[in-house]
């Protein structure tokens, strides 16, 4: 269990004084290794939910545990935010440095790795997303796409064993969101937990579980094709569903037999093919 | 758009100027701005173009970069030249035109001074030239520590610098992403005299400054999440170390002071 959420409320105080409940009371647990999809629209908690993982946010009530670290002991503030890194969504207003790999030393640095280490790990990271290349590069000079891999490298560099992704995609052009999620893929399968929170239907169905969320409560979890067969549930906390799984749905409601297991669209042309 | 600014005017290659510390580079810059003003002959003046023009040919960086240097300064130059030459007295007196004289002694000390602002720049220049800004402050971080003592805040500044390098181009082309919305909904900012211009500005400082604010936040956030922690502990993937070429340098510097010390006091 990498992430463990207990009974987590989070409230905070708006300007006008009133008290607004963003989490009411998770619990999930997270496995090591797993690739999780957290959706939800916005103002649903699902970026609170990040937030708390890192120990950025504290709960109001409840508790997180990160590989057995209670985020609210201060002592282990650091080894959870090695342990769990974070990527925002504007690839912009994360990045420290103007040149590339400064900015993946950044995190290494901070943890007080030795010099001739840092180097080492910035290549490894730079190359697992593809930017080695890049590595002398002035950020200013780089697309959304390239900068969010170099945030993401960043992240790696601290060699963490869970990478929390708020809404990586949402300021992305097509060809950058399909880099980032490929990315995603590929670290989750050398072993990086991944949690991405999004709120784009087909990201969350190349996850291995689903979480949904509604205003600060969990309201599906499980595989993605089952949770997707929860149209109603789905509609009401207020996602659009993806084009082949509505597709499939409105064939059903006809009277024709679709398959279950249909959620990607390949999928859904393949057994329109056949 | 000011888009290489993080490179300033950084000129890339491989030369020996360019791999010394960066902390070499910037004490021989204050050494030589020290010596400049030492020298009161034209045989020194000479001797120091002379170092300088062997230091610009081992950085290999083309005479017309040093050229753009000193371009923007030529109008003072000329400036303080013409005031110096009627204001400064001493020697005899060469010409007389109602109450301006010039002297010998003035034109002299006039064509040094401007031979002085001259090579400050292009030692300066060098610097700029053979070194990232990045570097730079990683030098000034490293030469200010000792003074952390006595509460300098050297790491602190060294990241505000950083910072600053990365989000200025940001910042920049925040405004101008403000100026054409406003532009595109009538604003008018070529027309007016300057103090209607200036006004015409503030619809832009707001939103840039309320920009400003959001990215400052969202930042501090993004740092604190990698772990950031001040400057304790930290560790630097660049080390700078002294190598025998910073040695040679460092001799070559120091020689040239003492010369021109001497060559001031003793010829």
């Amino acid at each position: 269990m990498i992430v463990s959420t207990q009974k987590l409320v989070f409230e905070y105080q708006t300007d006008e004084d009133k008290t607004v409940i963003a989490l009411n009371g998770i619990s999930i647990e997270i496995e090591k290794g797993s690739f999780v999809a957290v959706l939800g629209k916005n103002g649903s908690g699902k970026s609170t939910l990040a937030k708390n993982i890192n120990a950025l946010l504290l709960p109001s009530s409840g508790a997180v545990y990160v590989n057995g670290y209670n985020t609210k002991d201060e002592e282990f503030l650091w080894d959870i935010r090695q342990a769990a890194g974070m990527v925002f969504q504007n690839p912009d207003n994360q990045l420290v440095s103007a040149i590339a790999e400064d900015d993946v030393a950044f995190g290494p640095e901070n943890l007080g790795i030795p010099s001739e280490e840092i180097r080492g790990r910035v290549d490894d990271a730079l190359k697992s997303v593809g930017m080695y290349q890049y590595a002398k590069t002035s950020l200013n000079f780089l697309s959304g796409g390239q900068k969010q891999r170099i945030a993401i490298a960043g992240v790696l560099a601290m060699r963490p064993q869970c990478i929390i992704m708020d809404e990586p995609t949402a300021m992305l052009d097509p060809q950058g969101r399909k880099d980032v999620i490929e990315i995603a893929e590929s670290l989750n399968r050398e072993g990086i937990t991944v949690i991405l929170i999004t709120h784009f239907m087909e990201e969350a169905a190349r996850a291995d579980r689903v979480i949904v969320m509604n205003d600060g409560n969990v309201v599906l979890d499980g595989a993605p094709r089952d949770v997707f067969s929860n149209i109603g549930v789905i509609k009401e906390a207020g996602l659009a569903l993806p084009l082949s799984i509505e597709m499939a749905h409105r064939l059903r409601e006809r009277g024709i037999e679709v398959p279950k297991g249909i959620i990607s669209e390949e999928d859904f042309v393949k057994w329109v093919l056949s | 758009m000011i888009r290489d600014i993080t490179l300033g005017q950084y000129f890339p290659c491989e030369s020996g100027i360019h791999k010394l510390d960066p902390r070499t580079k910037i004490i021989a810059t204050i050494v030589y701005i020290i010596a400049i003003f030492a020298v009161n002959t034209f045989i020194g003046i000479g001797f120091a173009a002379l170092f300088l023009m062997i230091t610009t040919i081992i950085s290999r960086v083309p005479a017309k970069f040093i050229a753009r240097g000193i371009k923007p300064i030529v109008i003072i130059l000329v400036f303080t030249f013409i005031l110096n030459i009627f204001m400064l007295k001493g020697g005899e007196e060469l010409v007389s035109v109602g109450a301006l004289t010039i002297t010998s002694g003035g034109l002299k000390r006039a064509f040094l001074l401007a031979f002085r602002l001259i090579l400050i720049i292009w030692c300066s220049s060098i610097l700029t030239l053979t070194t990232k800004p990045i570097t730079l402050t990683d030098g000034l971080e490293s030469m200010l520590r000792p003074l952390q003592r006595i509460g300098v805040p050297a790491h602190d500044l060294a990241m505000m610098m950083t910072i600053a390098l990365r989000f200025i181009p940001i910042l920049i082309e925040e405004t101008d992403k403000i100026m054409k919305a406003q532009m595109a909904r009538g604003a008018d900012f070529e027309t007016g005299n300057i103090l209607q211009r200036a006004r015409r500005l503030v619809p832009i400082l707001v939103p840039l400054f309320i920009s400003a604010l959001r990215i400052a936040q969202d930042l501090a956030m993004a740092m604190e999440a990698r772990c950031y922690r001040g400057g304790d502990g930290r560790t630097k993937m660049h080390s700078m170390k002294f190598a025998r070429r910073d040695f040679v340098a460092c001799l070559a510097i120091m020689a040239f002071l003492v010369i021109i010390i001497m060559e001031a006091h003793i010829l």
